[in-house]
């Protein structure tokens, strides 16, 4: 199936929310507007590796303590699952439309776009520095994401999005009339 | 030079120089492997302590000289032990439990001042209650608290893996590196802190502007205020206790005493409360004190003086240039650094101590700098490949090796000619 055969019947439509810490809900609320409610959804979460590989790490830096059991990585582990499943469990109850929930772990950028594969729709959103507007309102990962995504990407603002005045000026003399440009 | 003093450098007479050397480094090689792979997960001490036995067996250390070692180490290990258990009493307490309750709460919801407080948290963790504390104890308590904030948990799991090594430079309890240089320095303990306090803070600031920049992304990302927020149960008894603790380091070290018995009587009191409130167990406390890990420290102690008597420490001993000018600390500081780099920087402490040692405490004071500072330039404080392949293989995907790396470039040099200015600075104020 195209993307444009998807997008005119939107009833069969898959879609996956790539829902991060600290900016799900705008993906979510987003998705819960525009999609229709027999869209396919899949909630998506990725769990980093790095992190409990961190802790991992420095116990191990820790020459001679033994101990496995005492390796704060397996507990960051342990409790990463928890946070995810929780997660994923706020959000389909914020969406509150059929969905199934995936789990992946992994370097996040490209566990996202693995897992769009074969969807019509990408729901990510921007996660870098808002305060700017520019480039770098998309942090590294979802940069990667929206470059490489195998999908349409609709890529929202997590909190309310800015008026069309927060634009600077064009730079250069002032212009006058819309027929200049 | 009498024959007899130089025979004990030398390490015995019952093998020559070479041989004594070189049994001496295998010996090193195999202890250090061992406690890299840890064969059927069994101690490291396995190896180390017949390492120790071996070398006094072969000859390539006087007995007397290893029992002198072995009686120097002793008051250390045994401080550590009171230090661990200290923590670990503290978190049967519900010390760190409150220190997320108050964390989460404090940040209201954000990403960044949320890594303030974890900044905050973990650099007075590692400095009071030891490094430990903050990589076991601390780092999952901070995990758990960014979830619950709905924040990405990253920066602030990293702040605590990279200050558990670069924050315990500020007291000797701070970590095993300090007890093992506060004992052969001849500093007070309220000396040393005060050398040490400039250059924590120095380094500390380095680690958080560099955080600050490296991870705004995922700071940027934001969080959520607590729906519910959580009362704290400050536990005040075991604050009081670590406070008194603290002061009793100042005092008896101040009195001449050894300021271990501060920390026994801090640990004592924690551990007979629990004890009598049905809290605990005896061998619950016996395994807070980690004796197995005492016995390695023990054992690599006495092979690496082995190593070093035997000629190895001569010839690192050109590197450390001795004096408390600003280049001359630098050096020694970068030499510790990549010593600690390569072989971890327990070992590298235990083989810089006796040659910085004679210098000057400043020397001393700037081992421990490149000991401390160093290991985050490397995942797991290096012993490299070999490490790292084990976690590899034993725990899934590792992280980003380059991300890792890119993080210690940007901290770990800045940071290490920081803090040494930071010494040098402190030394010409306060005095070595």
């Amino acid at each position: 199936m195209t993307q444009t055969e998807a997008t005119q019947d939107p009833a069969g439509m898959t879609v996956v929310i790539w829902v991060s810490e600290g900016t799900w809900r705008g993906c979510v609320d987003a998705a819960r507007r525009i999609l229709p409610f027999n869209a396919r959804i899949v909630l998506l979460h990725v769990t980093l590796a790095d992190i409990p590989a961190a802790a991992h790490g420095a116990y191990a830096g820790l020459l001679g303590r033994g101990h496995p059991e005492r390796d704060p990585g397996t507990r960051v582990s342990a409790l990463a699952a928890e946070a995810a499943a929780e997660l994923l469990e706020d959000a389909s109850r914020r969406l509150a439309m059929p969905c199934t929930r995936t789990e992946r772990h992994g370097r996040v950028e490209r566990e996202v776009v693995a897992a769009a594969d074969g969807a019509d729709l990408l729901v990510a959103a921007r996660d870098g520095d808002r305060s700017r507007l520019g480039p770098k309102s998309l942090g590294p990962a979802t940069r990667f994401v929206v470059d490489h995504a195998p999908c349409a990407v609709l890529l929202v603002w997590p909190e309310a999005p800015p008026v069309v005045g927060t634009i600077p000026p064009r730079p250069g003399p002032p212009r006058h009339g819309p027929h200049h440009r | 030079m009498p024959w007899s003093s130089t025979a004990e450098w030398v390490g015995g007479p019952a093998l020559n120089a070479v041989a004594a050397e070189a049994v001496s480094v295998a010996a090193f090689v195999v202890v250090l492997a061992w406690a890299v792979a840890r064969p059927r997960g069994w101690p490291e001490a396995v190896a180390a302590v017949p390492a120790a036995i071996a070398l006094v067996a072969a000859g390539a250390i006087f007995p007397a000289v290893a029992v002198a070692e072995a009686q120097r180490l002793a008051p250390v290990i045994g401080f550590l032990a009171a230090v661990l258990v200290l923590a670990h009493m503290c978190d049967d307490e519900g010390l760190f439990r409150a220190c997320g309750a108050w964390m989460a709460r404090l940040s209201a919801g954000s990403a960044r001042r949320l890594l303030v407080l974890v900044f905050m948290v973990a650099a007075v963790t590692t400095a009071v209650l030891s490094l430990d504390a903050t990589v076991v104890l601390l780092t999952p308590v901070v995990f758990a608290t960014a979830s619950r904030l709905d924040v990405r948990p990253k920066p602030h799991v990293y702040a605590c893996t990279h200050l558990a090594n670069s924050a315990s430079l500020l007291l000797p309890v701070s970590n095993l590196t300090n007890l093992l240089a506060f004992a052969v320095s001849g500093l007070a303990f309220g000396r040393f802190a005060a050398l040490m306090a400039l250059p924590w803070l120095a380094v500390i600031g380095i680690e958080y502007l560099m955080f600050r920049r490296f991870f705004a992304a995922d700071l940027d990302a934001g969080g959520q205020v607590l729906a519910e927020a959580r009362p704290v149960e400050v536990p005040v008894f075991a604050l009081v206790v670590v406070a008194c603790t603290l002061a009793g380091f100042a005092i008896t070290s101040a009195a001449g005493v050894n300021p271990a018995w501060a920390a026994f009587a801090g640990a004592g009191v924690l551990s007979v409360r629990a004890l009598a409130q049905r809290r605990t167990t005896p061998l619950a406390i016996g395994r807070a004190a980690a004796v197995p890990f005492l016995a390695f420290v023990l054992g690599l102690g006495i092979v690496v003086k082995a190593v070093v008597s035997n000629g190895l420490g001569s010839a690192i001993g050109l590197l450390i240039p001795g004096g408390e000018g600003l280049p001359a600390l630098l050096a020694t500081a970068a030499v510790a650094a990549v010593l600690a780099n390569i072989i971890n920087n327990l070992p590298a402490v235990l083989v810089l101590l006796p040659l910085a040692a004679p210098a000057s405490p400043g020397a001393v004071l700037a081992v421990l700098l490149g000991v401390n500072i160093g290991p985050n330039l490397t995942y797991a404080g290096s012993l490299a490949t070999l490490l790292w392949r084990r976690i590899v293989h034993q725990h899934g995907p590792g992280p980003s090796l380059r991300e890792f790396t890119k993080l210690g470039l940007l901290t770990v040099p800045a940071g290490l000619v920081l803090a040494v200015l930071a010494l040098w600075g402190a030394l010409h104020v306060i005095g070595g």
